[in-house]
């Protein structure tokens, strides 16, 4: 039974973020892993020995899309160029639902390759929806937003992130990937209460969670993905499964990647708090 | 887009008119976490693609020259995969950044770019018996989209080989933020220079750099320019300096080699 109509994948358990230093011990040892994770962009490209790999993960494992450069925050008008790449790449892996983040991070075709803070207005969350309802409609495939990590506020913000997220998602009638990680370090770095932020989501659109490891520095955190996932993320983790069921849950895991087992096994440290019924 | 400046008031003054400070951080210090991060990602992808310049130029001037060209040409990508493709342009342009360095590495930065090129290009059908069904003079063959012909003043592929880094693959997203990383550079004695004809080229998923002769490069370039094979061929056997016997040798064992490697494709 999916949880909720954004999640038609709750047997989807435990996914790995693929990355190029396991490639390798994939394709020759085939571990159990319920399914991985790419990042689209590095997808969208003509030919060469990353899409043959990822032909072959595709012939054993099941993949979901993850983008890092569709902007929904931006103001203009998504790219109808990367639109057609990147449905060219949904066809080919048969994604059952894609994401991208909740911020901006490209101006008049200028590229930050950051996840750029935005200011959390009505205006703005009316552009988002538009531009994410563009990005359904047109890749015919459900789409969610993510929460990132951020550094900055502004003083133009209407609403708190929280109230944000809810006013794209319910403007856009799309899904939820809900980080938790993102979710802490934003916290330690706004001062507010995560679990403030976790009560407030609406459970019945979230349809993935991310996992990561962060650094700590003197005066705040910094979203690196090179570490393992800390125990109060766990705990978070832990009231969100409570919150939203059974959930497609991935570790992300960027910088610093350790052996394919060392990942996995952080990956499965999940289980715990997943429904026994769902694994 | 420009680093922040510290000593910048009156941008000081604009920033912290649209974004909060906390109790621990001013607005122009939450914004540097953005700027810092942004300028590691750039450089970062740089030092990645082109591990052969920073050898010609030393860690120095490479990163002076990565600083300034990303100033003038920042991304206009969605993919740091492309990140370079305005180097070459901008240093011949901007010169004095390499000194009486320039030509070796105006060259090494065409073999690099070549390579990433080579990585990622598509790969088309082989060439086929069909392609071949009219042999008339206006027969053309195409070459395969990832190969690139370079004509170069420096032995600079030798030099890439050894300086090129353990991770030649280029991951170029991810969603996390990047923190600085130590580099080392490999350490070269000036280069002498000598003309080399290359083709770079990938095979069974690997990048290679191929030596050609000067008649063999010619040909490859009239292929590429769409031109027909007669035309090429004759061409090449009215400039060449090489007696017209051994060409036809030659020619015939290129056109195998060519084969063999499955550069050729249909038009
Ligand atoms: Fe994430």
């Amino acid at each position: 039974m999916p949880a909720n109509r954004f999640n038609g994948f709750t047997d989807y358990g435990i996914g790995i973020g693929l990355r190029i230093p396991h490639y390798d011990h994939i394709l020759s040892r085939k571990p159990v892993v319920d399914w991985f994770e790419i990042i689209s962009e590095n997808f969208m490209i003509d030919g060469g020995r990353p899409l043959k790999t990822l032909d072959q993960i595709l012939e054993q494992y099941r993949v979901v899309q993850h983008g890092v450069s569709m902007y929904f925050g931006s103001a203009e008008k998504l790219n109808r160029e990367h639109l057609k790449k990147l449905k060219a790449l949904v066809k080919r892996t048969k994604t059952p639902w894609l994401s991208d983040h909740l911020c901006w991070g490209s101006v008049d075709g200028t590229y930050s390759h950051d996840l750029l803070p935005m200011p959390y207005t009505f205006e703005a969350a009316k552009v988002t929806a538009r531009n994410v309802r563009e990005a359904r409609d047109f890749l015919e495939v459900p789409v969610c937003v993510e929460n990132v990590s951020s550094y900055a506020e502004f003083h133009v913000s209407e609403m708190t992130e929280w109230e944000f997220l809810n006013e794209v998602v319910e403007r856009a009638d799309c899904g939820i990937l809900l980080d938790v990680n993102n979710i802490y370090v934003s916290s330690r770095n706004h001062s507010f209460n995560p679990y403030e932020y976790l009560n407030s989501v609406p459970a019945d659109r979230v349809a993935q969670i991310h996992l990561a490891g962060h650094s700590k520095f003197q005066k705040y955190i910094l979203d690196t993905h090179d570490h393992p996932v800390i125990d109060p993320v766990w705990k978070l983790y832990d009231h969100a499964i409570k919150l939203v069921g059974p959930t497609a849950t991935l570790l992300e895991w960027d910088d610093h990647i350790p052996s394919f087992e060392e990942v996995h096994a952080e990956a499965m440290k999940a289980e715990r708090f997943l429904p026994v019924a769902a694994v | 887009m420009a680093p922040l400046g510290r000593a910048d008031e009156v941008s000081r003054k604009i920033k912290a008119g649209y974004i909060k400070a906390n109790d621990r951080l001013t607005p122009v210090e939450r914004l540097e976490i953005y700027s810092r991060s942004y300028w590691y990602r750039l450089i970062d992808s740089m030092y990645e693609d082109f591990p052969g310049l920073l050898a010609v130029l030393g860690p120095r001037a490479f990163d002076k020259i990565v600083r300034a060209y990303l100033a003038d040409c920042p991304s206009r990508s969605f993919t740091l995969r492309n990140l370079g493709s305005r180097l070459h342009e901008w240093l011949g342009k901007n010169k004095k950044f390499a000194g009486n360095k320039i030509d070796v590495a105006l060259d090494m930065i065409a073999l690099e770019w070549a390579h990433i090129e080579a990585w990622d290009a598509a790969e088309r059908k082989l060439l086929g018996p069909e392609d071949l069904l009219e042999p008339g003079p206006d027969l053309r063959i195409g070459l395969q989209p990832h190969i690139s012909l370079l004509d170069l003043r420096y032995p600079v592929d030798d030099l890439r080989i050894r300086a090129a880094s353990a991770h030649t693959e280029h991951e170029t997203a991810s969603n996390a933020v990047t923190k600085p990383k130590k580099r080392r550079a490999l350490a070269v004695g000036r280069l002498k220079p000598q003309r080399i004809f290359v083709a770079v080229h990938r095979m069974d998923d690997s990048i290679y750099y191929r030596r050609l002769a000067h008649d063999e490069f010619r040909i490859l370039e009239m292929l590429r320019e769409r031109k027909p094979v007669g035309r090429a061929l004759a061409k090449c056997v009215k400039e060449s300096a090489t007696p017209v016997a051994e060409l036809q040798k030659n020619l015939e064992k290129w056109f195998a080699s060519w084969a063999e490697l499955g550069w050729l494709c249909g038009i």
